[in-house]
């Protein structure tokens, strides 16, 4: 069975490990990938890191993307217009909530609109 | 102007040594309203951008601003690596099938540069970034007939100069508010190091 892939994007490797550390503990199967840092791993964001973890976590069930700040988010936009797939978009949530919510959508099952509808609401949920 | 592939590589290599000489300078910029690494990060794409096209073959100057694009994309690990490396994928785009580059196509090229930062930033004029001096410069040259090196280093340099006054609406600065007041915009003034580069570029002849 094939997932909705969870690429994580933050300015930080440790983020993203850690974010996914979290995740792994609920949600075993689903594909999570992290794009931490620069290329040689200080702060920031790396479009090349982006489009391998697009990548990895590929499947013809597509990819999400969640960002942190600033340059993460143009990066990811600049991944997705660079990656030869249709079924790949960037998430407007909070990294390590919306990523999550995802994670756990997608491990049931759900489709790429189900999981990014999912993850955006999850600050109503918070309420 | 004749914009011709010999003189791109001038132009990198001068924005590059004055980035190299203000490293210092921008980053005590971006310390005092961002996260502090432009200087750092400037200095890192532009070396490497000039590595990349000192070291290479081009035919045309289509070629080698896309090759100075796609360095400061994967070089650059900050907002500036994907909003400068927009800016010169628009000018390569834009300049594309010719060999050298007249007025009109630089002119295009320039527009097109700060509609792709425009888009790629989600920005506009007045929010104290980069476009603050993309966008006077874009206008300086709807209004000529050929691009004059003075009058280009003068108008990005008051551009520059007059983001000191202006509350930041975008960038890691939005998040000070007021407090940006004050202080110039370091992509604001890089900018200004990449146009009085080229404005030295054409006072020797581009």
């Amino acid at each position: 069975m094939s997932y909705v892939g969870i690429v994580l994007i933050s300015h930080s490797p440790k983020v993203v490990e850690g974010i996914k550390d979290i995740i792994r503990q609920m949600v075993p199967d689903v594909p999570v990938e992290p794009a931490g840092g620069t290329d040689d791993d200080s702060i920031g964001t790396n479009v090349e890191k982006i489009q391998q973890a697009i990548e990895n976590a590929y499947s013809e069930k597509g990819v999400l993307l969640f960002f942190d700040l600033g340059s993460a988010m143009m990066n990811a936009e600049l991944a997705v217009e660079m990656a030869d797939y249709d079924q790949v978009k960037v998430v407007k949530a909070p990294l390590l909530e919306g990523s999550y919510v995802a994670a756990v959508e997608s491990g049931m099952g759900k489709t790429l609109e189900e999981v990014e509808k999912a993850a955006q609401s999850v600050l109503e949920e918070m309420e | 102007m004749e914009l011709q592939v010999k003189h791109v590589i001038t132009w990198m290599e001068k924005a590059n040594e004055k980035i190299q000489s203000n490293k210092e300078y921008l980053t005590s910029l971006d310390q005092a309203i961002g996260d502090g690494d432009h200087g750092l990060n400037m200095a890192r794409g532009f070396q490497e951008v000039v590595n990349k096209v000192t070291e290479s073959d081009y035919t045309n100057v289509s070629d080698i601003l896309k090759d100075v694009s796609m360095t400061l994309l994967s070089k650059v690990g900050g907002a500036s690596g994907p909003l400068y490396g927009t800016a010169f994928l628009k000018m390569s785009t834009a300049v594309k099938g010719t060999e050298s580059v007249d007025f009109p196509r630089f002119r295009t090229a320039v527009e097109e540069a700060v509609n792709g930062v425009k888009q790629r930033g989600k920005a506009n004029q007045g929010e104290k970034t980069m476009l603050d001096v993309w966008e006077p410069v874009a206008e300086l040259l709807q209004n000529q007939e050929d691009l004059e090196a003075e009058e280009l280093a003068s108008t990005a340099r008051k551009a520059m100069e007059a983001t000191k006054d202006i509350e930041a609406k975008k960038g890691r600065a939005a998040y000070l508010k007021e407090r940006s007041i004050g202080h110039l915009d370091p992509g604001s003034v890089s900018s200004y190091y990449i146009f009085s580069a080229l404005a030295e570029v054409l006072d020797e002849g581009a």
